[in-house]
């Protein structure tokens, strides 16, 4: 059933075409199809396949991200379908993202962002030259389990360090998990400063949110 | 004729300003930073909400009091970087956070002792003219990083230096420590040592700290080197010519600012564009396409009468091999027959992330080779070639011509040994050594062979002084990189 139109859903992501994946999540509703069977059966398989293909070298930063923006054009349509069902899609997990205090670089956060939304995680973006005080407040308001902080600069670097402070200071940490990423920020520095983990990119940077969310799980039950 | 790279027609070359100055009024810069926003509104710019919309009018007002050229002097009062005058000079590669470990071929953080290592490598190398800030000092708090940097460059060199301050009040404590270095600000603006890389954000924007260095450059007669660093595909249209557009919109709005400021100070169009690499996210400044947008955007430049500086030499491989040969020699070829007055990014790995005191020892190779192709094919002697004949008889005896003795010199580049040319039994009997290992021999006899530079103890002392108080005010124990020669200088 409705094989014909989850197939166009997972070609709609793989050729990142807004436009058909708009029309096919309005199909959906037409028809009639579970929006729940349309993310998990369409939508998720498409995102899928291209991470899969970025992965392999045969598909590139643009295919990811018009993937990803199709992904959320589809999502935008099926939100007010689920909330009328009553329906949820499982949120993998809510992300504050950002870049900190001094650094009006965003394509590297903007690329992270568009992946973890379209992956299936909840995304605050509280875009550039953030104060550390905001990342704090966002944190609290939208009870976020990640805070993703973005440096371009080796003199903005050290804000990183700041955000992690001042998440501690608020009492929000290690409950609220820190992620730090940028072209100056290696493995050690995330160590020295505190920070939960870093990522190269953005798709080692989905695999970094996951893993620290099935952590934060295993944790709440052991 | 001196052989160059054109890569825009005339009309290409119009249409690239036509649509800079259309970008310049819509969608306007982003201008972070009040009184840049006021001398730009004063000018006749419609700013609004953080915006300015700049006409034709100012930015032609603007390049008309640009210096067509001006020259960064030596300690002995040379003037040894000279913008604008024809010449290609190349400076090392600005600002690693690491550098690459010759033993363990480790990059790991750069600290003070390894900017003075690779100071002193660069004094001895005839291929820089200047010197750079060339990586941070991760032994010094970040909060005097940038002022750090230029004490140690001032202590161990008489070259003049590119530079950049990392915050508005240590610049200013930059420019103090060069008007001591130079006996007062008048003799620092009429000679000045240093120039400073002042940075547009990528789009269409300049950041407080840019507009402030404009400003206060400016104002002080030190010049101003802007590096605009479209990124083709991330920040700036995926076509090269749509990135050398924006470069030049970023380029001529830096330089209203400028020139409102102070008219007459001098300012290059520079900048380190690169292509986005659309598999890692990078930034490969070692790219061929790269170094497309750097002479197209550095012909622009000289079109406009202007100093122009670029971004080359450098290499996004790890160590120091094949890749890195082939793309920092194309970097100096392309830099070098593109015309563009100063060339950076020598010794730079892993895109300007990394520096290596043996890398800069290659590039010196691959920099001397560039500048001897620009040169050109020369006319020496009277006959091309006949007279050569005549005189050297039946046997073609031409080694033992007295005009070989004399031309091959200038007909030639001399490599170093750096550059295998000899059999393969010479080279295999000497230790097979390959050009990485031959540079680090190098770089560590060039360190053994530096020369304190010839600074006035009085002023060394005073730039001291102030770097120590300034050491004072943030913690730091110690003065990092100030060895006995340094100190025995201050």
């Amino acid at each position: 059933m409705h094989e014909d139109l989850l197939a166009a859903m997972r070609q709609s992501i793989a050729d990142g075409d807004q436009d058909a994946a708009t029309a096919t999540a309005n199909q959906a509703i037409e028809v009639g199809l579970d929006p729940l069977v349309a993310i998990d059966e369409g939508y998720v398989p498409g995102l899928s396949y291209v991470g899969s293909c970025f992965s392999s070298g045969e598909m590139f930063l643009p295919d990811m991200m018009l993937a990803a923006r199709a992904m959320n054009a589809a999502m935008a349509v099926l939100k007010p379908e689920l909330a009328k069902r009553s329906q949820q899609r499982s949120v993998r997990g809510r992300v504050v993202i950002g870049t900190v205090k001094g650094d009006i670089h965003e394509i590297g956060k903007n690329l992270v962002g568009t992946m973890l939304s379209a992956s299936g995680f909840e995304v605050v973006d509280l875009g550039v030259d953030v104060a550390p005080e905001r990342f704090v407040d966002a944190a609290r308001e939208n009870n976020a389990d990640i805070v993703g902080v973005s440096a371009l600069l080796t003199t903005t670097m050290t804000g990183q360090r700041t955000v992690v402070e001042s998440l501690a200071a608020a009492g929000l940490r290690p409950g609220v998990k820190v992620i730090v990423g940028g072209a100056p920020v290696t493995r050690a520095w995330a160590a020295e400063i505190g920070a939960d983990g870093y990522s190269e990119d953005a798709v080692g940077a989905v695999a970094l949110a996951t893993k620290l969310m099935e952590g934060a799980a295993g944790a709440a039950q052991g | 004729m001196r052989p160059t790279l054109t890569l825009l027609d005339p009309g290409l070359e119009a249409r690239v300003l036509d649509e800079a100055l259309a970008l310049l009024l819509e969608p306007g810069v982003k201008v972070h930073e009040p009184e840049a926003a006021a001398l730009l509104a004063a000018a006749g710019a419609d700013v609004r909400d953080g915006v300015a919309r700049i006409p034709e009018r100012v930015v032609r007002e603007a390049l008309a009091t640009v210096p067509r050229s001006f020259a960064l002097y030596d300690r002995a009062g040379r003037p040894a970087v000279r913008y604008g005058d024809g010449l290609v000079q190349f400076d090392p590669g600005s600002c690693g956070v690491a550098v690459l470990d010759p033993d363990t071929l480790e990059h790991r953080p750069s600290l003070s002792a390894d900017l003075v290592r690779l100071v002193r490598v660069a004094e001895g190398l005839d291929a820089y003219a200047a010197q750079s800030t060339a990586v941070v000092c991760g032994d010094v708090p970040p909060p005097i990083g940038d002022l750090w940097r230029l004490l140690l460059v001032l202590l161990n060199s008489d070259k003049p230096v590119v530079t950049g301050g990392f915050g508005i009040r240590t610049t200013r404590v930059m420019l103090d420590m060069l008007a001591i270095d130079a006996g007062g600000p008048e003799a620092l603006a009429a000679r000045p040592r240093a120039v400073f890389d002042v940075c547009p954000s990528p789009p269409l924007s300049w950041s407080e700290l840019g507009c402030r260095a404009l400003i206060d450059l400016a104002r002080a007669g030190v010049p101003a080197q802007m590096v605009a660093m479209p990124l083709a595909g991330g920040a700036a249209p995926v076509t090269l010519i749509g990135s050398v557009v924006q470069h030049a919109a970023e380029c001529l709005s830096g330089i209203a600012i400028h020139q409102l400021a102070k008219p007459g100070a001098p300012i290059v169009w520079g900048g380190a564009p690169a292509i986005l690499d659309m598999r890692s996210g990078t930034t490969p400044m070692g790219a061929v396409e790269t170094a497309m947008i750097d002479a197209a955007y550095a012909q622009v430049g000289r079109g406009l009468g202007l100093p122009t500086h670029t971004y080359l030499v450098g290499s996004d491989a790890k160590l120091v091999d094949a890749q890195a040969g082939m793309e920092s020699a194309w970097g100096a070829v392309i830099a070098a027959l593109g015309g563009v007055d100063l060339v950076s990014g020598a010794g730079m790995l892993d895109t300007l992330l990394c520096q290596s005191a043996e890398k800069l020892v290659v590039d010196a190779e691959a920099i001397a080779s560039a500048l001897r192709l620009v040169r050109g094919i020369e006319t020496p002697t009277e006959t091309l070639a006949t007279a050569s004949f005549a005189a050297a008889g039946p046997e073609g005896r031409f080694l033992e011509l007295p005009e070989t003795r004399k031309l091959f010199r200038t007909e030639q580049h001399l490599p170093s040994a750096v550059v295998e040319r000899r059999s393969y039994r010479a080279w295999a009997d000497a230790g097979g050594m390959d050009a990485f290992a031959h540079a680090r021999q190098r770089a560590d006899a060039l360190v053994a062979a530096w020369q304190p530079p010839a600074i006035d103890p009085t002023a060394a002392a005073a730039i001291v002084e102030i770097a120590r108080r300034e050491a004072e005010g943030v913690g730091l124990v110690g003065m990092p990189g100030l060895d006995g020669e340094a100190i025995a200088a201050g």
